[in-house]
């Protein structure tokens, strides 16, 4: 820490840190545009000008910039000092900005917009020609108006060297400059829509929120979890009118930093989906058409099964609704809605959690590790976050460089420069080409049973104590060899596995390696990807129980409830079939129509994670509680509600946390239900919220009384305490001057640091195991006729939810399998040609390099094959009568390997 | 004791100023009007019923940018921004609730494209409080309103139908990008 006189106050500062993030970390304003918390310095937009004086007696001092400069002991600085120049940068930015704030999706929340006003520059001078630009179709997410462009180099930095985007870039030069793809077409990364939120102005905004737009300050937003995928990053979702407009990250520094992925921004569309179901109905048999119910009356129905019915869970329903169903029914009539290799998987999970000497890896250690192992998972498809966050996790080695250098770790290009390329290293064992390839240092492909073997052999190599394998070809042997050097050299390695290979030994062979690397002190870091959002809160919450759905399936019972779940995506079809058949009555609760609740005698609509409140718990075992953001319309109810007689939410979460070992930290999750501040409690509207007497008075002129939230906490209301005064539940970011998501830093005891919130969730799993134990490296081989199935997951369309999505679906396609050209050959295939999967549909072939001969890659989740009806071995045929369907749209898979004839 | 009673006949002296000033109002002209048998003039800038105009091309001037909405301190103005094929914004709805109204003006004050204005029609009364409640098709009008000549849309950056990139005022043609010639 040094010392510091900025404009006569002292500030205490860390010196590895640049005078802007310090400055802005004591909560002062000082104006940037190029600097972002999360991508460093380069100095190119001259905005965070102040001045330095070189002693107490320089009263002239020097102009440097702030975000370029290392803050030094005793230094003196004035940001009043450059004020004019500043102006002047800006005023010079601005000569060639459109007059669009009014019809700009940035505008209300637009840096540029703060950072003029703060600058003082007001009017106008120059009245010559502006330069202007055409604009590129960039897909269906991002929308591309290029004339206000500020040059600030934000979006390059982010698309192509944070995110590793290789479609994007400038072009022209001077006041030419130009950024967009080099060709025409949808954006690649998976991670493009976060340029909405970096870039600084409104050239690239969100063209799905556009199509209904509203000013950030009319949006009721509440702190929501992401519930696309098993890593439960923060978001903020906002709502207007009644329907989800938007999602925006919110910042947590432990799970998603700031940034999230392309499925979770743009794929919440269903939940104003015209597939919802809204209405409670009943059938008399299976396939009648359903009649309308009174809600209570559906209600006393539902709750009349108690005793008699088993109880189905569900992934992606939350903890509360789960337990609610587990309480109705009984936790011996209580099953896990997930499939039966699932269970296990989830379970293994767990096991290895508690009972293995790992740290569980947030993002912050997986970005944090010098050398990381990928064991079997695609994980740009299935943890999408943790992908990006590998990415930087490469990144460190040119750290360290910069380090024995003794250049500051901010210095964004000059770093780039010094490690001309190298990476640390990053090994990715896999059953296909994946998007992280293009930083690994090798790449293997092999099936998840050799991995396995690969990894048992590397656990072997770093702890002789390890079980080893043998029979392991010499490439092999070299690459156990590569691994278990590299592992063993860094300071903080990483090993990512996870459920998606469906591989239990894969798992193990991942714990084996993480305690291989114990040495009695630090534990090494293991991430264990999981499917949903809830899926590891399902199975502690099952834990113990060996209620697998397949028990559920053959019960016998003839009344079953089925919560948020459908069941035809977790189980062969037939045997559920089979088992909706023998049932005498069924009920469901969901969102979303889907063929279980089609033949359910009693359908109940359940709400979204958007219009209820609720806690998951993601990969690491982290619970975190997402508030409902706005009110569902009657008789729209959480699951939790439906299935409990009038229970507050956390009341539930309150008996959740009596029932799980270390269950106590769910009571930490949120201040609870009669917390608030100044005697309000939080707003879930800004104090701008505009409308509010107009909204509805078409209906009525007469104003409903606001909406009462009975959990408590939050208010549907624009009421209550400036987040700035208290932050304990910290709703949308902004502080006076600043608008934009940039008014974030306000609210971080420092710039990248921790939130000035109560929770960043909470750790629900125990990991304190600190002796080393050991898997069997029992690696069970595939056998069987035909090929070997091989999952392929997609960001875009495997979800069930988001697949319903409008903007998802325009990213995604039709179920495919995937084949080595060679393979292909031998089955007579052409790439216009379709295939016949063995007990599944006929669906059209992409032939790719990686795919081994003899394996064949199935899609999973997306329209046309359903992944439960597959065996580990399916016989493929050249299909009969072949019609491509409409939805297949293989430029959509984007993959390295791909053959395009 | 002598200013004292001076006083007091200056006050009285000017009672009789007055009353016979007053009197003299009887052969004057007549201020009041005979409302509503007369209409009286009313100045262009009185804050009465609210229009939603048109600019010069007959074009629907709001681009539904929701400043007017936000300025409004009764927040009696709610509206939802849509756009046609070309890239143009306009309002899908625009409601305002007259019954919440004061009539304060901030709304045209905020608006950057002079499409809400305020009118000198005062006789906004109503039998239902319903009725106060006005839509898009209630509030818009074929004209211009108090501002003639300023057309929004020529001057942003924004390409609408008719209008592409380079050229609103003062702009130069789109740049080539892949130029680097200076
Ligand atoms: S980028 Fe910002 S300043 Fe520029 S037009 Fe949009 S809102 Fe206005
Ligand atoms: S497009 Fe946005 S982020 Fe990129 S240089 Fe321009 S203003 Fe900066
Ligand atoms: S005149 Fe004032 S109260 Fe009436 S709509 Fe405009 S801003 Fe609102
Ligand atoms: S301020 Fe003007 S342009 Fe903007 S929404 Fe209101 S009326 Fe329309
Ligand atoms: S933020 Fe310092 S020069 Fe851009």
């Amino acid at each position: 820490m040094v010392k510091i006189t900025v404009d006569g106050k002292v500030f205490e500062v860390d010196p590895n840190n640049n005078l802007l993030q310090e400055i802005l970390s004591q909560q002062e304003d000082l104006p940037y545009f190029c600097w972002h918390p999360a991508m460093g310095s380069v100095g190119s937009c001259r905005q965070c000008a102040i001045i330095e004086y070189a002693n107490d007696e320089d009263q002239r001092g020097r102009q440097v910039m702030a975000c370029m400069t290392s803050p030094r002991e005793g230094g003196r600085y004035s940001i009043a000092a450059a004020a004019k120049f500043r102006a002047q940068a800006i005023e010079s930015i601005m000569t060639k900005h459109p007059h669009d704030c009014p019809v700009c999706e940035e505008g209300g929340e637009c840096h540029l917009q703060d950072m003029t006003v703060m600058s003082g520059h007001t009017y106008r001078r120059y009245d010559g020609k502006k330069v202007t630009h055409t604009n590129q179709y960039l897909g269906p997410f991002i929308g591309h108006e290029m004339n206000r462009c500020i040059t600030c180099y934000r979006c390059v930095r982010y698309y192509k060297d944070y995110a590793g985007g290789k479609d994007f870039g400038p072009q022209a030069s001077h006041n030419h400059t130009y950024f967009g793809r080099f060709q025409e077409g949808p954006l690649e990364s998976e991670f493009s829509g976060n340029l909405v939120e970096v870039c600084p102005t409104g050239v690239f905004t969100d063209k799905v929120f556009s199509k209904h737009y509203s000013r950030k300050w009319d949006l009721q937003t509440a702190p929501s979890v992401c519930a696309a995928c098993g890593v439960g990053c923060n978001i903020t979702p906002g709502e207007r009118y009644g329907t989800l407009r938007r999602v925006v990250n919110r910042f947590n520094h432990e799970v998603n930093g700031y940034f999230i992925c392309d499925k979770g921004r743009f794929g919440t569309g269903y939940v104003n989906s015209d597939e919802r179901i809204r209405v409670a109905m009943t059938r008399t048999t299976r396939d009648a058409n359903p009649v309308l119910t009174d809600p209570a009356a559906a209600k006393a129905q539902l709750l009349s099964l108690k005793g008699k019915a088993i109880g189905i869970g569900s992934p992606r329903a939350s903890l509360e609704s789960n337990y609610a169903l587990r309480e109705l029914v009984g936790a011996e009539n209580f099953y896990a809605g997930v499939s039966d290799v699932e269970f296990g998987l989830l379970n293994q999970v767990l096991d290895i959690y508690q009972n293995r000497p790992v740290n569980i890896a947030n993002i912050k250690d997986i970005e944090d590790s010098d050398a990381v192992l990928i064991l079997g998972e695609d994980l740009t498809n299935t943890a999408a976050r943790l992908a990006l966050a590998v990415r930087q996790s490469a990144k460190n080695l040119a750290k360290e460089l910069a380090e024995q250098a003794k250049f500051p770790a901010w210095h964004d290009a000059a770093i780039r420069q010094l490690a001309m390329g190298r990476k640390s290293p990053v090994y990715i064992l896999a059953g296909h080409a994946t998007r992280l390839d293009d930083i690994a240092k090798k790449v293997h492909i092999a099936s998840a049973q050799d991995s396995a073997r690969i990894g048992f052999a590397v656990a072997h190599a770093l702890d002789a104590s390890a079980p080893a394998v043998s029979g392991l070809s010499e490439a092999e042997q070299a690459l156990v060899d590569s691994i278990a050097a590299d592992l063993k050299a860094a300071k903080r390695p990483l090993i990512i596995s996870g459920t998606s290979s469906l591989e239990p030994a894969l798992l193990n062979a991942a714990a084996n390696i993480a305690t291989a690397l114990f040495d009695g002190d630090k534990k090494a870091n293991l991430a264990l990807t999981v499917p949903e959002a809830n899926s590891l809160g399902l199975a502690l919450l099952m834990q113990g129980s060996s209620n697998t759905l397949g028990k559920a399936l053959s019960s016998g019972k003839k009344t079953a409830i089925v919560l948020e779940n459908d069941l035809y995506r977790r189980a062969p079809s037939a045997q559920v079939d089979a088992f909706i058949e023998s049932l005498d009555y069924l009920a469901v609760l969901d969102s979303l129509q889907h063929p279980t609740g089609e033949a359910a005698n009693l359908v109940l609509p359940a709400a979204t994670f958007a219009e209820s409140s609720g806690t998951f718990v993601n990969y690491e075992g982290r619970a975190q509680y997402f508030y409902s953001v706005f009110k569902p319309v009657a008789p729209i109810l959480a699951s939790c509600k439906w299935l409990t007689e009038g229970k507050k939410t956390q009341e539930i979460t309150a008996q959740i946390a009596a029932l799980l070992p270390n269950g106590e930290v769910l009571n930490k999750l949120t201040p609870g239900p009669d917390f608030t501040v100044a005697g309000m409690r939080v707003p879930r509207q800004q104090h701008r919220y505009s409308g509010r007497t107009a909204m509805r008075a078409h209906i009525n002129v007469h104003e409903p009384k606001q909406e009462q939230d009975e959990d408590g906490i939050l208010a549907y209301s624009m009421e209550g305490v400036p987040a700035l005064k208290d932050s304990t539940v910290f709703n949308t970011p902004w502080a006076p001057g600043w608008n934009s998501n940039q008014a974030l830093f306000k609210f971080e005891t420092a710039v990248g640091g921790p939130l000035k919130q109560a929770t960043v969730g909470e750790h629900l799993i125990v990991a304190n195991a600190s002796s080393k134990s050991w898997y069997a490296a029992d690696v069970q081989q595939v056998s069987g006729a035909g090929y070997r199935v091989v999952p392929l997951y997609h960001l875009f369309g495997s979800e069930e939810l988001t697949a319903r999505s409008e903007a998802i679906q325009a990213k995604a396609t039709s179920a495919y399998v995937a084949l080595n050209p060679a393979d292909a050959e031998k089955l007579g295939l052409g790439v216009t040609d379709g295939v016949q999967v063995q007990h599944n549909g006929s669906v059209p072939v992409l032939l790719r390099d990686s795919i081994l001969p003899g394996s064949v890659g199935i899609s999973v989740g997306l329209k046309g094959l359903n992944f439960q009806n597959m065996s580990a071995t399916v016989e493929l045929n050249k299909a009969n009568d072949w019609q491509t369907p409409k939805d297949w749209r293989s430029s959509n898979i984007i993959v390295s390997d791909k053959r395009d004839i | 004791m002598l200013k004292a009673i001076g006083k007091q006949l200056y006050v009285l002296w000017s009672q009789v100023v007055t009353l016979a000033l007053v009197f003299t109002h009887l052969f004057k002209k007549k201020d009041t009007v005979e409302y509503p048998d007369v209409m009286p003039y009313m100045f262009p800038r009185w804050r009465g019923r609210i229009i939603l105009t048109r600019d010069p091309d007959g074009e629907e001037r709001c681009v539904a940018c929701n400043l007017c909405a936000v300025a409004c301190p009764v927040d009696c103005i709610a509206l939802q921004k849509t756009e046609d094929e070309n890239g143009r914004w306009y309002p899908e709805f625009f409601r305002i609730n007259f019954s919440r109204c004061i009539m304060c003006g901030f709304c045209e004050e905020a608006c950057p494209t002079h499409a809400i204005q305020l009118t000198p029609d005062f006789e906004m009364a109503e039998y239902v409080r319903q009725d106060m409640v006005w839509e898009k098709q209630h509030l818009l009008i074929s004209g211009t309103g108090k501002y003639h000549d300023y057309n929004f849309y020529k001057i942003a950056g924004k390409a609408i139908g008719g209008k592409g990139k380079g050229e609103a005022r003062n702009e130069l043609p789109p740049v080539d990008r892949r130029s680097l010639l200076p």
